[in-house]
């Protein structure tokens, strides 16, 4: 799994370490600080900003800034957290600068929609193994369903399933409460079982075996 | 507490999370005993959400690393230029 999700409290030792030597100045050290994160910042950016050359550009300005405000890290929070924060808002500028941010109200009326946030219902399921992400349609199929959810949902999702943070964290990075968070997760989560599931229960259909070398995925 | 279907749905993302009162988590595990349909609909989203957040769904952009660092390593140097002026 993601850096982000798995660091420990002996990372956070290290971390913290790196961050004093490089504020006395080693600051080649900057570079193994970030290194863990790269994915982080890319993924962050590119759920906001949905574009992939806008989502580097993003990551590398949100780097060489966390740099220069390095020391203003009071380490009250971890490290990503700061990071995924900093990240956050250079994709909000980007899309300010770009005028394609949308109205919070166009956003509060999705939100209260119910309807749309019921699960396909099937009445079995044959497991997926992760193997069968070695074929690149399944990984396009799950990449697209993804970057097709609505802005709010897709946001909240990369944070919390993708990259592992916690609704606090979530909540803190993206400035909604943890409430919204949880919210949005659940409904990020039904729309992509409802859309993915009866699909990929076809694509996998027993009477088909080997259907995944062959046919649907060819 | 018997619980229905919908019920079920609208706490499937927290009993994921295990983050639902034991109480509620009771009930679920209950109802989830004898309906199929939202035993499938549990596994075939936690199926997904496992196939989305493995590694080798979201890749980098080949040389994004490196045009990071080379990014980076551009900052620092103009930093010590701005020193030793």
């Amino acid at each position: 799994m993601t850096a982000a999700g798995t660091t420990g409290a002996l990372e956070d030792r290290n971390e913290a370490e790196l961050i004093e030597r490089i504020l006395r100045g080693e600051k080649e050290l900057f570079h193994e600080l970030i290194r863990p994160y790269e994915k982080m910042l890319y993924l962050t950016a590119i759920s906001i900003v949905k574009n992939e050359t806008d989502a580097e550009e993003c990551a590398q300005n949100a780097v060489v800034n966390a740099y220069r405000n390095l020391a203003k890290f009071r380490g009250d929070s971890k490290f990503s957290t700061w990071l995924v924060t900093i990240v956050v808002n250079e994709g909000r500028q980007k899309l300010r600068k770009a005028k394609r941010v949308k109205e919070e109200s166009l956003d509060e009326a999705i939100e209260g929609e119910e309807g749309e946030f019921t699960p396909a219902q099937l009445t079995d399921w044959r497991e997926i193994p992760s193997e069968a992400l070695e074929r690149r349609e399944l990984r396009e199929t799950l990449q697209k369903a993804v970057a097709d959810l609505p802005d709010i949902y897709r946001q909240v999702f990369t944070l919390r399933d993708l990259q592992e943070m916690n609704v606090r964290d979530t909540s803190a990075a993206l400035g909604v409460s943890e409430n919204i968070v949880k919210v949005r997760l659940h409904r990020a989560r039904m729309m992509l079982q409802k859309r993915l599931a009866p699909y990929l229960k076809k694509a996998t259909a027993p009477e088909r075996k080997g259907f995944w070398g062959r046919m649907l995925w060819s | 507490m018997e619980l229905s279907c919908k019920h079920v749905w609208a706490r499937i993302s927290e009993y994921i999370d295990q983050s639902v009162p034991a109480e509620v988590r009771e009930d679920i595990e209950r109802h989830l005993e004898h309906c199929e349909i939202c035993s499938a609909v549990l596994d075939s989203t936690r199926n997904i959400l496992v196939l989305t957040a493995d590694n080798r769904t979201f890749e980098l952009p080949v040389g994004f690393s490196k045009r990071l660092h080379e990014r980076l390593e551009k900052e620092l140097g103009s930093e010590e230029e701005e020193a030793k002026k």
